[in-house]
């Protein structure tokens, strides 16, 4: 029997986050695996990050994790979206080599110090009374203080291909046992479901009927490593059409999901091909991108055919397509429905706030995206942690983190429906960039001891660097003639402003800032783009200040774990039964819970305690 | 037995307060009354309701918003039958759907807006159906929300009552104008100049419309500080007057003429010429001409208060709210940056939130997805 402070079942995105986060901030862990090979498998699309999906990756590496270096190693396409769009929402995506994410995942992790990878079948939770100290594996007894469950699709997941269905999540066995276990712990567990496209062998497409999209000339990182970059590959761009969506409309009786296969809550902004069909007949085609899966494989991932139809069916659609009219299906695409847990039973540490030990991060809480399981392990494998070391719990929140809003909206609002990181999910979109994420979060990541000491050291240099560029650009000033003089055609309104201010109008290149002032030149260029940002936003964000400030007074109202909501005087029983199945922590969460209205607010005021 | 009664159950959740209600409808008379209620509440878990607790139980329990409980807030205060319309709109919940009918156009505006942000590249069909977050639209959308705050002027006039402020040199005949037309010794009336030193008010009912009638300090130089006081507010209600009745006699120069100024002539019975032309000519001492006034301040009531048209932005907080979103929205128009525009939206949908829930982003979202095929 072996002994660990912190046991992570399950090594996806989310339990590779978890296990490290666990292990750097202290805890000897141990993270079981069914198959040493399955360490960071990208199970879906070969990309990581994107809108919103790129801020979660930068606030991963901003606070220590693995995410974000394991991607620089295997990039093959690095692309910013949304560049023509303000730089708040630039959202940075690589596309993957699949073998080398892996690889680079498991050699990092088996590094790692103070973990340990652990190759066994998780059979079921070892409790002592209502406390979770354990897993029970097919190789014997894992005890530990802590247990984070990070099993992905794989509780109770059933695969679906036209009116075909096998268990197991992905193509493995599953874990149905362990949704049982939490079934008998008394969680709410339901059904949702997703899906996945055919992979086509890249070698049977006719590449000169699709036309290519490179990635960016200059490459961007995630995290901190620079290292060389590797040639970039293009991805395919082909659309559906009409012929397409007929084949589709012709067998939708076939498709699993129409077939009245399947019941349970897909994701709307993934939806499937059939999906699109049935939704938005009226469009002429839909975009398909073909996305090669790694620099020695000819696997293609045809993103935005994700489908349930049978086999054939998919043979049959696919070679109405430009440039797919001969490709050859090496996996058909299908649908899959698996158990997730209401988040709403979590604690925003993500604890299981009804069993003691007990931590849930990933897919299980009802998300879906390598990014957002791996942002929820990073938080349950500190806290995990924290908690068997005695150290203070780590929440963060939403006025300081995409993966704050995250988390909230997870535990006071549940999901309908697999939930997805979007930047308008964040009201404080505006200063939750992945330029500042570092200065958001690394602080909060020393103060919990999850930042090694380089990364300490190199973090405190950029902050000293930036504040020091923020000081000489205040003190610099100039009026518009000046800058006239210096050959930077101003309006000239005679105003003199600091360089701070000047930096927000579209004529102040770099170039003509450092025609004005010659001792910017010593700023480095991604410093000055930061205070480009900033200057530009500043009056937005001063008005923001206010919000966040209220927001702050609200959250730092605490309300007592054990409140009694039906001792609260003035409290309707509808009221009492939303926050009895939310037990919001805070005021701010409290007003955050679905229905819950202004009176009632006013209601629980006799109760609460302010902190801090 | 205290009465032979019929007692009506109404179970819960659907009545006025959102809990069961039960009413007994007894005999009327004092001592049934009052014995059947002393009765009742000497039962351990029974009293007498606070003032405004069914309104605020309402409240707490959905069935009424903030907009709705303010208006009924008004219907009870409401002397008028124009204010009583007026209120029981909002009672009714008007504005708030009126509101929120707005609050979903901002939405539709902003779902495109925010899909722009998140999904346009690749993902969607975003890119070009994103016509409506266009500048133009936002300009007009501005401009309808402009012209319901003007109009929300005239349902503050409803609410609040018209104001009509009589001016004029001291000893004119302003207090015996404002009692003449009061009906009642409202205004100290005496042949010493300069005895009205604070504004007095007299509220008039003009065909179902509220009206303050005020009378002012007279306006002449004075070194009496209390009565130039009087003479620094007599102009400031002016200033800020629906209506200003200048009171002229056969003595005084030549007045010049401004917009909502009526001016008056009066003690006709001691001479029936003036310096200035006049639109009315009256004897305040006499009573004559004073009908006429009278006439024409109610058919100018009906056409500035315009009652039986439906107005709503009564209370300064709903004003302030479609003000707060014209603002956000002509700032989004002339946004250069797609996330600031997005931003001021938000702010917009905010403000008309407030008047009676508030902004969800799952109504963004729920927009966006059905507007939209999402997704690679």
């Amino acid at each position: 029997m072996d002994r660990y402070d912190v046991v992570v079942v399950g090594a996806g995105h989310a339990g590779c986050e978890a296990a490290s986060a666990a292990a750097r901030a202290g805890a000897r862990v141990a993270l079981v695996t069914l198959d040493i090979a399955d360490i960071g498998t990208l199970s879906c699309n070969p990309a990581i990050g994107g809108i919103g999906k790129g801020h979660l990756v930068c606030e991963i590496a901003a606070l220590g994790g693995v995410m974000g270096e394991v991607t620089d190693r295997a990039t093959l396409q690095s692309r910013v979206l949304n560049r023509s769009k303000g730089p708040a929402v630039h959202g940075p995506r690589a596309q993957v080599d699949r073998k080398r994410y892996r690889s680079a995942m498991s050699e990092m992790l088996r590094n790692y110090p103070r973990l340990e990878v652990v190759i066994a079948q998780v059979t079921a939770l070892k409790t002592e009374g209502d406390t979770v100290v354990g897993v029970d594996t097919s190789n014997g007894i894992i005890t530990a203080s802590a247990t984070i469950l990070t099993t992905g699709t794989f509780l109770g997941g059933v695969i679906h291909v036209g009116d075909q269905r096998t268990g197991g999540g992905r193509a493995d066995a599953s874990a149905s046992s362990l949704g049982d276990a939490l079934r008998k712990l008394g969680l709410p567990v339901s059904r949702l479901k997703t899906g996945t496209p055919p992979r086509l062998d890249g070698r049977s497409v006719d590449w000169s009927r699709v036309p290519m999209q490179q990635g960016d000339v200059v490459p961007m990182r995630f995290g901190r490593q620079a290292g060389q970059h590797t040639p970039q590959l293009p991805c395919g761009v082909t659309r559906t059409n009409a012929q397409t969506h007929q084949v589709i409309r012709d067998n939708l009786h076939q498709s699993a999901l129409y077939g009245g296969h399947i019941s349970s809550v897909g994701p709307r902004y993934c939806p499937s091909i059939e999906d699109k069909i049935v939704r938005f007949g009226d469009r002429d085609g839909h975009q398909i991108f073909l996305e090669p899966e790694g620099y020695d494989d000819f696997t293609i991932y045809p993103n935005g055919l994700s489908t349930s139809l049978p086999p054939a069916i998919q043979s049959a659609f696919i070679a109405t397509i430009a440039g797919l009219e001969r490709a050859r299906i090496l996996r058909p695409g299908y649908a899959i429905e698996y158990d997730y847990v209401d988040p709403r039973a979590l604690a925003p540490t993500l604890a299981v706030k009804s069993i003691p030990g007990l931590y849930l991060a990933g897919q299980i809480n009802g998300t879906t995206g390598y990014e957002e399981a791996a942002a929820q392990g990073l938080i349950a494998g500190a806290n995990a942690a924290a908690k068997v070391l005695g150290r203070a719990p780590i929440v963060l929140d939403r006025a300081n983190s995409y993966v704050g809003v995250m988390i909230d909206d997870l535990t006071t609002h549940g999901v309908t429906e697999p939930y997805r990181m979007f930047t308008s999910r964040a009201e404080y979109r505006l200063r939750l960039r992945t330029d500042n994420a570092p200065r958001r979060l690394t602080p909060i990541g020393i103060v919990h001891q999850l930042i090694d000491s380089d990364h300490r050291e190199e973090f405190e240099k950029e902050i000293v660097d930036a504040l020091d560029a923020r000081r000489l650009l205040d003190t610099l000033s100039a009026s518009p003639s000046r800058l006239d003089a210096a050959g930077v055609a101003a309006r000239q309104d005679g105003i003199v402003r600091t360089a701070f201010e000047w930096l927000r109008f579209p004529v102040m290149t770099t170039g003509a800032l450092l025609a004005v002032w010659p001792e910017i030149a010593r700023l480095t260029p991604a410093i000055i783009e930061s205070l480009r940002v900033d200057s530009k936003y500043a009056s937005y964000l001063e008005r923001q200040d206010e919000d966040v400030a209220s927001f702050y007074r609200d959250e730092h109202v605490e309300i007592a774990n054990d409140l009694d909501y039906r001792t609260v005087a003035g409290l309707s029983h509808e009221m009492m039964g939303r926050l009895v199945a939310a037990k919001p922590t805070t005021l701010g969460a409290a007003s955050r819970v679905p229905g819950v209205t202004p009176a009632a607010l006013v209601a629980l005021l006799p109760h609460l305690r302010r902190v801090r | 037995m205290l009465d032979s009664a019929m007692v009506v159950v109404f179970p819960g959740p659907a009545t006025a307060t959102g809990e069961d209600v039960a009413e007994l409808h007894l005999h009327g008379g004092t001592a049934v009354v009052s014995d059947v209620l002393e009765a009742l509440t000497r039962q351990a878990d029974v009293r007498l309701a606070e003032a405004g607790e069914f309104t605020r139980r309402a409240f707490s329990n959905n069935r009424l918003d903030l907009a709705q409980v303010e208006g009924l807030a008004d219907l009870i205060a409401a002397e008028t039958s124009s204010q009583r319309e007026q209120a029981l709109a909002l009672a009714g919940g008007a504005l708030s759907s009126f509101a929120d009918l707005w609050r979903m156009r901002i939405i539709a505006v902003l779902a495109q807006a925010e899909a722009g942000l998140d999904f346009a590249e690749g993902e969607a069909d975003v890119a070009e159906r994103i016509a409506e977050a266009s500048s133009s639209v936002l300009r007009t959308l501005a401009d309808e929300l402009d012209a319901l705050l003007i109009d929300g002027k005239r349902a503050a006039r409803i609410r609040d009552g018209l104001s009509i402020v009589v001016i004029g040199v001291p000893n004119v005949g302003k207090s015996s104008l404002v009692n003449a037309l009061s009906m009642r010794d409202a205004a100290i009336v005496t042949p010493i100049p300069g005895t009205t030193r604070d504004p007095v008010e007299v509220s008039l009912n003009l065909g179902g419309i509220a009206a303050t009638l005020i009378d002012t300090a007279g306006l002449r130089e004075t070194a009496d500080p209390v009565e130039q006081e009087g003479i620094r507010r007599a102009r400031a209600r002016a200033a800020n007057a629906d209506l200003i009745l200048h009171l002229i006699d056969p003595n005084d120069p030549t007045v010049t003429r401004a917009k909502n100024v009526w001016i008056i002539g009066n003690k006709i019975d001691l001479s029936p010429h003036f310096a200035s032309d006049v639109d009315y000519r009256i004897s305040a001492r006499t009573g004559d001409g004073i009908a006429a006034v009278g006439t024409a301040l109610l058919a100018w009531a009906q056409e500035t208060v315009r009652p039986g048209e439906p107005a709503l932005l009564a209370h300064a907080r709903h004003q302030a709210a479609f003000s707060d979103a014209v603002i956000s929205v002509r700032s989004a128009a002339e946004a250069t940056d797609d996330v600031l525009r997005a931003e001021d939206l938000r702010r917009a949908a905010h403000a008309l939130g407030r008047i009676a829930g508030r902004v969800d982003i799952d109504d963004v979202l729920d927009m966006i997805f059905s507007q939209f095929c999402i997704g690679k």
